[in-house]
């Protein structure tokens, strides 16, 4: 679901359907929107933008790693698509609505390399 | 019942009997035997014995997500009312709207001239563990229930302009009622201070704001008929797909996502039509607060109010805001996932015929009850006299 490119950028492998004209996460075997079978994986934003966020402060079901963690959703910035990730930042009054984001691989007991959020400097290139 | 849940046709179908055991937690008492103690209520409510049940009942649904293999069975077995078809239905949160609106069709289309309808649960203690989830999302952290409902809730204050605080009002609205329900789990009011200094769950939401999984039974007896309390509407839907905070928690959603209605709004608009009814002319209204930003965004999905408008129903309109979750709500009860919609059921019941003492809304005639879970599903149920 998660890859690392040549550059050292993360991105999330995710699905395009030409005929929905639809990005989606993770890759589906057919568009999760309309039902389209024309599903091309393909590489989302390395960034975007932060459109909600909390901290985790009780050990959820299944879940042996540190608590607080921060959990969010990231408007990545050209497909139009909102990800459900954990976030690097697990205090949620050091965010705000709208900050930009990057897409990070963070390693996880148990379940190898899975992705992340971390807040990305303005001067970053977030197109 | 056509497909939009009408079930008030020419064969009307009629609540003879509603039954309750209360939400708690009840030590070793088997989810089976509260199921016994609603359904023997709700008989007795109908003035009905075992041999009439045995007689006049064609089908049994019992809905329950924890209550595992022939859930039902067990209930129904415990009162030699096996032989007819018993059917378990699990719908998350809404399971017990799920299993009366297939009661409710059941009667509608002629198969049986009456039901039981049963919901029965006793939900494991702490964060609710659901297979719902793969394991590599509980892995990752990913499983963690409130911190979606904590979500959605950032995106609802800043959607509808509401504050923290107005999640605390919500929940001193609720627990003041549930003070006064006898079959509630938590009887104390509460101030907005204590509410606000609960422990943080998840950003925003506070301890005091998230209902408790806990145990409990609802029951309902159908049949064809006028009179007495009448089921204008059971309506059930699940999401469409495109939303990234709905209570179908997929892992991305599409931004444009304006013109993706919610479920709520799907099951209600369809229960609206069925009963020749709106939101003006509800009496009193049973809504799902899993969580306090949940009952506010509620509002708002029912047509209750419009989007923003829910801080003046707090404030200035307690008339109409305190006839919403008059029961105490899932903040009062607790949530039992498989019987609190029949919960609800037997509350407005309750309340359409004028029994429900201090918490009594003055000449209710018209109830919804509401719940939205897991799936997603919605249900959306009116009652009339």
């Amino acid at each position: 679901m998660i890859e690392v490119g040549p550059d050292g950028r993360a991105f999330l492998l995710g699905g395009y359907s030409p005929t929905s004209g639809l990005h989606h996460f993770p890759v589906a075997p057919l568009c999760p929107y309309t039902g389209a079978e024309d599903v091309e994986p393909v590489a989302l934003s390395c960034f975007g933008t932060l459109w909600s966020w909390t901290a985790v402060t009780v050990r959820p079901p299944g879940y042996e790693g540190p608590v607080p963690y921060g959990l969010g959703v990231v408007e990545l910035v050209r497909e139009g698509l909102r990800v459900v990730g954990r976030l690097t930042v697990s205090d949620p009054a050091a965010l705000a609505f709208g900050q930009p984001m990057r897409v990070i691989a963070e390693e996880l007991p148990g379940i190898g390399t899975t992705w992340a959020f971390a807040p990305a400097s303005d001067a970053e290139d977030v197109g | 019942m056509n497909e939009r849940g009408e079930v008030n046709g020419s064969r009307g179908v009629e609540v003879a009997g509603v039954g309750l055991h209360p939400f708690g937690r009840f030590g070793d008492t088997t989810a089976t035997a509260m199921g016994v103690t609603a359904l023997r209520a709700a008989l007795a409510d109908a003035g009905w014995d075992t041999a009439q049940a045995r007689s006049r009942v064609g089908a049994a649904f019992c809905a329950t997500a924890y209550g595992g293999v022939a859930a039902g069975h067990r209930v129904l077995g415990a009162l030699a009312l096996t032989g007819m078809p018993i059917v378990d239905v699990e719908a998350g949160c809404a399971s017990g709207g799920a299993a009366l609106s297939l009661g409710a069709a059941a009667i509608s289309r002629g198969e049986h001239d009456a039901v039981l309808v049963v919901g029965v649960e006793k939900m494991p203690k702490g964060m609710i563990r659901s297979s719902y989830f793969a394991p590599w999302q509980e892995q990752a952290g990913l499983a963690a229930t409130p911190a979606y409902f904590a979500l959605r809730a950032q995106r609802t204050l800043r959607e509808h302009g509401l504050e923290v605080d107005d999640l605390a009002a919500l929940v001193v609205k609720n627990r003041r009622w549930g003070a006064v329900n006898a079959d509630a789990m938590f009887r104390t009011e509460v101030t907005a201070e204590e509410v606000l200094a609960s422990p943080v769950v998840c950003e925003p939401l506070r301890l005091w704001m998230l209902c408790s999984p806990n145990e409990g039974a609802a029951a309902v007896v159908l049949r064809r008929g006028r009179g007495g309390v009448q089921l204008a509407a059971a309506a059930l839907r699940s999401h469409l797909p495109g939303s990234v905070l709905d209570e179908s928690t997929p892992m991305a959603g599409l931004v444009d996502d304006t013109a993706i209605i919610p479920p709520s709004t799907l099951a209600a608009t369809d229960a609206y039509a069925a009963a020749g009814l709106g939101p003006d002319d509800l009496d009193v209204v049973e809504c799902q607060d899993t969580d306090a930003a949940r009952e506010l965004l509620s509002w708002s999905e029912l047509g209750l109010c419009a989007i923003g408008e829910q801080r003046r129903l707090l404030t200035d309109d307690g008339a109409r805001s305190s006839a919403i979750n008059r029961s105490g709500g899932l903040l009062s009860k607790g949530e039992p996932l498989g019987a609190s919609a029949l919960g609800q059921v037997v509350e407005l019941v309750r309340q359409l015929r004028g029994h429900c003492g201090d918490r009594q809304v003055p000449g209710a005639r018209v109830g919804l009850a509401h719940t939205i879970g897991r799936g997603a599903n919605a249900s959306v149920t009116i009652v009339t006299t």
